[in-house]
């Protein structure tokens, strides 16, 4: 089934409770291994084929959310990667994976970042917020309060990339108005369409920050 | 993505001699990262200059000094960038998306390379990818491609807001390599397709950009950037164009014109700059001047379009820039 990280430290959100997500792992597992039958082994060895010559890897330490990990990261994962399949931080999300759709959206070292396209191994010491970083205790942030009151998503898979992007916009002053907003959120796309509700969120918040 | 290691570098010597075992440069990694996901790049090994001092933005006596490093939201952003040289905060405003900016840096964004579709899709022909295997964008989608400089080989445009900006702006770039220091103008950075659209630049091996040098000249307050695309932001340009206007006693007395989006480099307008001296800045006598731009330009079967949108985007262009003078 899955595997812990040994080498992150602490493990964050470790209820007992059973999440949408750990179901979904377990039940892919198995409909993986009762399905493959007898191509499990060739695709275990050519999984090693790829994984033998990747020795390529780096000890880093990030701090995420203010809690500090110290990893061994393959050169080849993005931050957004550690987040979701390391760390267990799967509010950020991998939309297109190559830094046009900004559903990854977070904050590295206090500036917004497309994580999809940023290597975790370029990064050690680096400081990162994600959304699950946002709450006070069981307080929602004012701007996601704003998201729900304004209706600033529908199927919801941008929405912590627009929110950790909105309040970026804030904190630059870029949210004077409907069209700064607009201009400034640009690198976030929602194919719902939220877009009215979003830059409602936004501009509210700014207004009562 | 192919395997790959990654060295980090503590001065310019080292990396210097880390490119020179075959490394590349990352900074930002906006472009490389991506295009190395999808296996159009395949270096086997990086080398990370982030930890170099040349993220520096700084007036010296003549000339703005932007570092490699410094990123395209910081330099943007900087006060002295935006009362100097106008032009190019707008340019690279109009450029990515607020979360590439933070990230992107301006040796990167000047190495960047092309958005032609074909490029990126393994299976295509492109000479630029894969010398030799012909070019599936001059008979295919090519309704982005440029009208000037191009080739049989490639019509592809560079894609840099920036670099029309700095070309502009007669920008000089100062590198570092194993044989030295040198110094020479933007443009000169970019080479045609002809029949070797792989060899896109001019910098010799291991070289290292360390910052771009941009002449101060008062007039260069009236600089403006004007971007026609698809969509409002966060798009790469149809058809763009950077206007600088010298206007005195009601005549213009100098003009910079470059133009993004039509030209397979950044595409400085000389017959258009000559054609604006003497006259006087009125719309009628800018469109006279931008009619020149599209001198030799050959349009393929998509974008045709741009032989009529290049030279009314010049026009608006020099109206803007007009009104500042």
């Amino acid at each position: 089934m899955t595997e812990k990280d040994t080498d992150s430290s602490p493990e964050t959100g470790s209820d007992a409770a059973i999440s949408r997500r750990d179901v979904l792992i377990v039940t892919g597992a198995s409909i993986a291994s009762a399905g493959i039958g007898g191509h499990g082994a060739n695709a275990a060895s050519s999984v090693a084929n790829i994984e033998a010559p990747t020795a390529q890897s780096a000890k880093v330490r990030l701090s995420v959310n203010g809690v500090s990990h110290l990893l061994e990261i393959d050169n080849r994962q993005s931050i957004l990667d550690v987040l979701r399949e390391r760390l267990q931080l799967t509010g950020t999300k991998k939309g297109c994976n190559q830094g046009a759709c900004g559903a990854c959206t977070v904050h590295l070292d206090g500036k917004r970042v497309n994580s999809c396209l940023t290597l975790a191994v370029m990064h050690d010491g680096a400081a990162i917020t994600t959304i699950e970083g946002l709450k006070q205790g069981d307080t929602l942030h004012p701007l996601q309060a704003a998201f729900v009151e304004h209706e600033g998503f529908q199927c919801g898979y941008c929405t912590s990339g627009q929110i950790m992007s909105g309040l970026a916009c804030i904190t630059e002053e870029h949210a004077q108005s409907v069209d700064d907003i607009r201009f400034w959120m640009s690198g976030n796309i929602c194919r719902c369409g939220a877009y009215p509700g979003i830059c409602a969120a936004v501009r509210a918040t700014a207004q009562d920050a | 993505m192919m395997p790959f290691t990654v060295a980090q570098v503590a001065s310019e010597r080292e990396a210097i001699t880390s490119a020179g075992g075959g490394g590349r440069y990352i900074a930002g990694g906006t472009t490389l990262i991506d295009l190395m996901r999808e296996e159009v790049e395949r270096p086997s090994s990086l080398v990370d200059i982030n930890r170099l001092s040349l993220r520096h933005i700084r007036l010296e006596r003549n000339a703005l000094v932007i570092g490699a490093l410094a990123r395209m939201a910081e330099v943007a952003a900087h006060p002295e960038v935006r009362r100097v040289h106008p032009l190019i905060a707008e340019a690279l405003e109009e450029g990515a998306s607020p979360q590439l900016r933070n990230m992107a840096s301006i040796g990167g964004n000047l190495m960047q390379r092309v958005r032609c579709p074909y490029f990126r899709m393994l299976d295509a022909a492109c000479n630029k990818r894969s010398p030799g295997s012909g070019c599936a964008a001059i008979e295919g989608v090519n309704g982005g491609h440029a009208i000037l400089g191009t080739s049989e080989s490639c019509a592809a445009t560079h894609p840099s807001d920036l670099a029309v900006a700095l070309v502009a702006l007669d920008a000089t770039m100062r590198v570092r390599g194993p044989q030295g220091e040198r110094r020479f103008p933007i443009i000169d950075l970019y080479r045609l397709p002809e029949d070797k659209p792989h060899l896109e630049h001019t910098l010799r091996p291991a070289e290292l950009i360390l910052d771009v040098h941009v002449p101060v000249q008062p007039f260069a307050v009236s600089g403006r950037y004007l971007k026609v695309r698809d969509r409002s932001s966060y798009e790469f340009a149809l058809v763009s164009a950077a206007a600088v206007l010298d206007v005195r006693n009601g005549v213009v007395r100098a003009a910079r014109v470059a133009c993004g989006g039509v030209g397979t480099r950044p595409w400085r307008m000389p017959a258009v700059e000559a054609a604006l001296i003497g006259q006087r800045p009125t719309r009628a006598n800018f469109e006279t001047a931008a009619a020149h731009a599209t001198q030799g330009a050959r349009a393929l079967s998509g974008n045709g379009y741009k032989i009529a949108l290049l030279p009314r985007t010049i026009t608006r262009a020099l109206e803007m820039a007009g009104e500042k003078v």
